[in-house]
Order: C-alpha cells, then structure tokens, then sequence
C-alpha cells in the first residue's frame, strides 16, 4: 500500500472513529446529563418535572422522619429561603445527620415531592458540597438584597 | 529540628533541580561534555534530598511531632503505626511529596539502568525530568509546605481521614502515582528526541520498556483503587466513574495507546510522531489527573484539598508543560518521516485500530468528566454527567475492541493474507457467539444479549489467544518473554469481561430492615441476623452485626460488618464485611439503629465479582513480563544511537 492510500486509510479510520463516537457520546451525554437546583430554584419552577436532576441543601433539624416497618424515610432540604420534602428508600450515607449539607439525586413529583435514588453526604465533616455552598451563598445574597 | 532540615532538604533539592534542568541542556546544545555529565550526579544528588525530605516528614509521623501542622491534621496518639507511616500520603502536601519521590526515583532508575543511552540524550531527558521535578518542588514550597509549623503545638491531632485507614490504601497512592510519574519517562523520551531532532525508532526501544513497567504499576494501582472502594465505601461496586476514578483512567487508557503504539513504532519504524503525541498526552493526562484530585474542584469524595491558589498554581504548570511540549511537538514532528510500509490488513492496521479504539475511550471519559467543570467554571450552571452515560459508551467501545483482539495478534507485520486469518477466525467466531449466547440460557434460562455478547466476547478473546499460543508451541518457534507478557495481559481481558458481564446481570442487592432473630434469603443464602454487639478497635468503638449464613441447611460462615466511629472527629464509617470466593462474594454492610432494635442493613450477593481484580492482575503481571524480556537488555547493550534496521518478521513476533 502506498504512502497516500495509507493516509487515507488512516484518516478514514480516525473520521468513523470520531463519527460513532460523537453520535453515539452526544446522545447518551444527552440523556445523562444532571443538572443541579437549590430548593429555591426548584419552589420558583426552573427545574424539570420529567428529568432527573440533583438537589442539594441542609437537612433541616427534626425533619427527618423515618417509616416505622420500612426503610423509608422523609426529611426536609433548606437552602435558607425555600424547603422542599425529600423521600427516600434505603440506607443513608454514613455522614447523613440533620444541619449536614447533602446531595440527592432523583425526579420531582407533581404535588412537589422529591423521591430521591440516591442520597450523597460527603465524607469530611468540615466540607460542605460545593454546590450546595454556593446555593445557600446566593440565597443569603437575594435575602441581603430583599431587606434593602 | 528535623522538620526544619526535611524543609532545608527539599529547598536544596529545589535548587539543584534548576541546574539539573538547565546546565545538561546547555551541554547537550554546546556538546560540552562536561556539562552534559552533570546530569547524572545532579539526577542522584537530587533524589537524595528528597529522600530525606520525606523521611523527616515520615519521622514526624511516627514520633507524633503535633508541632508539624501536616502531622497533627493527620494522625493521632491512637493512630496505629501503619497508618501514621501512610498518613505521610493521606492528604495535599504529603502526596506531592510523595509524587516528587517517586519522580526522583524514576529520574535514578533512568540514569542508572540505561547507561548505555548516547549522553546528549540521557543529558536531555534527566533535563526534561528536572524540569517537572523543579515545578512540583516549587509548588510544594510555595503553596503547599509540608513541614509548617504551629505554635502552641496542640497535645493530640486530628485524624486521617477513617476512609483511607484501610490496608488497600496503603499502598493505592504508591501504585497509582508509580505509574502516574512513569509515565514521565516516555514524556522525556519524546520531548529529548524532539528537542534534538533525531527521531528514529532506537527512541521507541529505550522507551518501550519504561513505558510498559509504568502501565503495569498504573494498572495495579487502578485495581487497588477499584478494590479499595469496592471494601470501604460501603455501596458494593467497583468502580463509580467518579471523577476521580477518571482522572487516573484517562492516563491509563491513553497509555495502553502508547504501549501498542510503540510496538509499531519500535518493530517497523511506522507511527513515529503518533507515538511521540501519545507520550505527551499520557504524561499531560497524568498531570490533568493530579490537577483534578489535588485542587478540590471536584465534588467527589476523594477532594480533600480546597484551595484555589494551588488550582491556580497547577494550572499554570500545566498549561507550560503540555502547551510547551506540544509546541515543541508542532515545530519538529514535520521533520520526522516514517518509512515502514505496510497494506491495510497488517499488524500495523491492527494496532492502529487499537489506539482509535483506546483514544475514543479516552475521549468519552475525557468530555464526561471535564464538561461539567467547563460548565460550572463559566458560570453557566451546575451539572453532572451519570453513570449511564460512561456505561453506554464503554459497551459500545468494547464490541470493536474484543474482535479486534481476537485478530490483531495473529496478523502479520507489513500485511497478510485474509483468507489465511478468516480460515480459523471465523469458526472461533461462530463457537464464541453460540456458546455466549447459550450461556445465559443455562444460567437463567432466558434470553440476554447483551449478558451472552460478553461472554461470547471473553471467549472469543481466550479462545483465539490460546489458539495463536499453541500453534506457536507446536511449530517450535521461539517464545519471547514480551510474547508470554502479550498473551497473560489478553487473557487478563477475558477474564476481566467474564467477571464485569456475570456481576453486573446476576448480582443481588438488598436493602433491608431486620430485627434481631430474623432472617432474610438471597441468591440461595439464609442471612440470620442475630444482634448487635459492640466492639472496641485501637482508635475506633464500634457497632457489629452477627449475621450468620446458611446455605441448604448448613451454616456456611458468618458476616460481622460494623458501623465504627473513629475516636477523633466522631465521623462514622460503614466497614463492611465479605465473605470471598473465587465464584461468588457475598456483602453485609451495616446502616443504622431503627425503631423497635431493628437495624438497617445492606446485603449482596456478587458473583464472579473477583475475575474483575484477577483479570486486572493479569494484566499488571503481562506488562511485567513484556518488561522482563531479555532482548531490552540486549538491544541496550548495542552502543550507539543507529538508526533502525528492518526486522525480519516472518512469524510475526510481538
């Protein structure tokens, strides 16, 4: 084979490689993709009612309700402004407590009710997620400019 | 005291980093021997201070000097000594410190085990060897010293993280950051040989062998990351396409690129400027692997750091050393011709297909990872990408790879005949895909494609690489070393599928409520909770669950997971406990106290999930063969730099 029917071999090989890989990347990405909202984004209706997505807060003190004959479990997710119900089944993560910052992961239900597939709580107890860090700064941030 | 002095040591190290990374170069420039032997002695003299660098740091954590700020954020009175020795790696500082050991030892073992390497060349690598070093040194001395003080120096520290107090861990970060650095050495190869503008396939020889040992610690510390999850988080998977599992996959799976590549490259002289890019991304996706797990930008559990002046820091460094090396790279690599000829059925086609195959891999994991914090960096929102996503693109990447692997090796250099590789190739193909179809009949007795496409997969690959083993065996020819290597890492990947396809289709979780006295059937097995008793560690107490199994009416073994609260913080941690065999794993993993005595609790059944850890170690142990082939002494011993002469390649050995 000649230097320029191997080029082309190459760059033909390279393109379909690409190729497949783009349409197949971009679909799948599509529909993995997970957004995150603060509870106030979720209340004001920005978030998706048919997708999944993230939701991340504090858990609020003496919400944490659990099921007494199964592992369900009901809590409360702030971010200083707004409150949404989580519901979730199965086991937490170990550092799960009430005032701890957390992630869910699931699909909110028409009447306004998160059921959660998955519950993150992250493993240094100084370290808050970074998400939900930066939520309750801008929660704090719209109060500030409310009061004046 | 010694603190001081291990700060002293990394100044000095530092400085003669410098000289190490600018006087060979001059030399090398001017070809002034005098200059260009200063590399070696400044290359030993270097890894020296950092030595002692790290062993006063080590020092401090074994005599619990609370006065080092590093050393009381990451140990305690109570913390055993295996974990205070470990505890040197468990965060920011004392990893970097880690990173530039090993870099060190790496920059030794290149000055002591190719001295037959002309000198301008070994010259010009130490340098470019420095140059790295000389940037992690200045990032640790200005953001990130290790040996700071504090005053008042508090009588008890804090702890290491409970997660990393694990035997797995130990020696996870070593492995891992083995490899990591290792593949600095291809890095200095590519960017020496671009700097002297003499390209040719010896480069790819002296290479080779340092970039195969560096896949094969990389492989291994995957693994042990992998199983180290797989034991300590408590969930029962074994890989998460966490991000940081992503940092250190991309380096790997580029590297498998380059380790194929340069057999090219190296047997037939084909490939030469693909082969240097590989290199550079390797390293360049090593580093990005560091950035992204030593900068806290990620929200992953392994992001114990956050400080953006040292995401600052590393970004600057990386943008100097992959934008420099690939602007060396576009200067030089139009003077670089390659001249092997090969058709388009050829091993050469083959391995070509294979690095296509590896860089759409990595570039899935790549867009998967870096696009949320793309992303999140312009402010455009919060996202992340799911696991679906990777699952998806990865079974699709593996149909092409597993056929193609099944052929590759069998195909001859420069070309070979289609009907001579169809003739056996075909029947193994049928054989494969009919007992791989019909395997999810017997076991389950329905219809799974995707399940009966993996182990069609796996054996396809077992089956042809044991044909082509033993053809080679009754034919007499000669088995090399890196061929045995060859054919142990392919198997490696048979035995990895089989372990992936039957634990993701038959594994069995549960999450369940039990009280004292109850019992709960899974996969066969009776789990027989029988109550919660508490149990003193050396800087833990904990809660553990007496779960016995049975199995057909016999007691098969007994589960005690634990639920450990860690004497410094407070923080719990789930440590599960697993029952292990060859065939089947089985998992308890304890929650919390419920209502009523009752416990929350986690319970798998995993089958075969140990082929998964077994095929990687395969792999590991086949790179390590290929490494151990006499003929990379042989060559070595070849003086001067010629350039290469065609291989005959009759029989087409690897």
């Amino acid at each position: 084979m000649n230097k320029r029917s191997r080029r082309k071999v190459l760059v033909i090989g390279v393109l379909f490689g690409v190729t497949v890989a783009a349409v197949l990347g971009l679909t799948a990405f599509q529909e993995n993709l997970l957004y995150f909202y603060s509870p106030t984004q979720v209340i004001a209706g920005e978030a998706p009612e048919n997708h999944s997505f993230r939701i991340g807060g504090l858990v609020v003190d003496g919400t944490v309700n659990r099921k007494p004959d199964s592992l369900d479990v009901q809590f409360d997710l702030t971010d200083n402004t707004e409150t949404v119900t989580v519901q979730y089944t199965g086991i937490l993560p170990d550092l799960f407590r009430e005032g701890q910052g957390i992630v869910a992961m699931g699909s909110l239900q028409p009447g306004g009710l998160f059921i959660a597939e998955e519950v993150l709580a992250k493993h240094d107890e100084n370290y808050m997620p970074p998400e939900v860090a930066d939520a309750l700064k801008a929660s704090e941030e719209a109060a500030k400019q409310k009061m004046q | 005291m010694i603190p001081e002095l291990g700060h002293f040591a990394l100044i000095i190290a530092f400085a003669i980093s410098i000289v190490q990374s600018i006087v060979p170069l001059i030399g090398a420039a001017k070809n002034d021997s005098a200059l260009i032997s200063m590399a070696r002695p400044a290359a030993l003299t270097q890894f020296l201070f950092v030595g002692l660098a790290y062993a006063a740091l080590t020092q401090a954590f074994i005599v619990h000097d609370f006065s080092v700020l590093y050393v009381s954020r990451h140990s305690n009175l109570v913390q055993p000594l295996m974990y205070r020795i470990s505890g040197v790696w468990g965060s920011h500082e004392g990893s970097l410190l880690l990173w530039s050991l090993i870099l060190s030892l790496w920059t030794i073992a290149v000055a002591i085990y190719s001295r037959n390497l002309p000198e301008i060349l070994m010259a010009r690598v130490l340098a470019v060897m420095a140059m790295i070093s000389t940037g992690f040194l200045a990032f640790m001395l200005f953001t990130s010293n290790p040996f700071e003080r504090i005053f008042p120096a508090p009588l008890d520290g804090s702890e290491l993280n409970p997660l990393l107090q694990d035997p797995g861990l130990i020696i996870h970060p070593p492995m891992l950051y083995m490899g990591y650095v290792g593949f600095s050495v291809a890095f200095a190869f590519a960017v020496a040989a671009l700097l002297g503008g003499k390209l040719d396939a010896t480069w790819a020889r002296w290479s080779r062998p340092w970039t195969t040992i560096a896949w094969s610690f990389l492989t291994f510390g995957i693994a042990l990351g992998s199983w180290w999850a797989y034991n300590e988080l408590g969930w029962g998977g074994w890989w998460f396409w966490d991000p940081v599992e992503n940092a250190s996959f991309m380096p790997w799976l580029v590297g498998t690129a380059l380790i194929h590549s340069l057999a090219s490259t190296e047997k037939r002289g084909v490939f030469k400027s693909w082969t240097v890019l590989l290199a550079i991304l390797a390293f360049s996706l090593s580093l990005l692997g560091t950035f992204i797990v030593r900068s806290g930008v990620l929200v992953s559990v392994h992001a114990f750091a956050t400080d953006p002046a040292r995401g600052v820091f590393i970004l600057a460094f990386l943008v100097v050393v992959i934008g420099g090396s690939l602007g060396l790279y576009a200067w030089r690599s139009a003077t670089v011709v390659s001249y092997g000829r090969f058709t388009w059925f050829s091993k050469e086609t083959a391995l070509l297909l294979n690095n296509i195959i590896f860089l759409t891999a990595a570039t899935a994991v790549f867009v998967g990872t870096m696009y949320p914090l793309v992303v999140d960096a312009f402010g455009i929102g919060k996202i992340s990408v799911g696991r679906p996503y990777f699952d998806t693109m990865f079974s699709f990447v593996a149909i092409p790879l597993l056929i193609l692997l099944g052929v590759g090796p069998a195909v001859r250099w420069k070309g070979d005949n289609v009907a001579r590789i169809a003739k056996v190739s075909i029947f193994f193909f049928i054989i494969s895909l009919v007992i791989g179809l019909l395997l999810p009949f017997l076991i389950e007795d329905k219809l799974n494609v995707a399940t009966g496409l993996g182990f069609a997969g796996a054996l396809w690959v077992a089956l042809t690489t044991l044909k082509e083993l033993f053809e080679r065996i009754s034919k007499k020819l000669k088995l090399s070393l890196s061929y045995i290597g060859m054919v142990v890492a392919h198997l490696g990947i048979a035995v990895f599928v089989v372990g992936v396809t039957t634990t993701v289709t038959y594994s069995e979780e549960k999450d369940l409520r039990m009280v004292p006295g109850s019992s709960y059937n899974i996969s066969g097995y009776e789990f027989r909770f029988q109550g919660v008793r508490k149990v003193n560690g050396p800087n833990y107490i904990a809660d553990e669950a007496v779960i016995e199994v049975w199995r057909g009416g016999e007691k098969s073994g007994d589960l005690l997971p634990q639920k450990r609260i860690y004497s410094g913080k407070g923080n719990p941690m789930t440590d599960a406990s697993i029952d292990k065999t060859l065939f089947r794993d089985l998992y308890a993993a304890l929650g919390e106290e419920l209502e009523g005595g009752a416990w929350s609790m986690r319970v798998y059944y995993k089958p075969m999930i140990r082929w998964i850890w077994l095929g990687t170690l395969f792999m590991t142990f086949g790179g390590l063969l290929a490494v151990s082939d006499k003929r990379y002494r042989q060559k070595a011993k070849r003086k001067s730099a010629r350039s290469l002469e065609p291989v005959s390649e009759a029989t087409g050995n690897a």
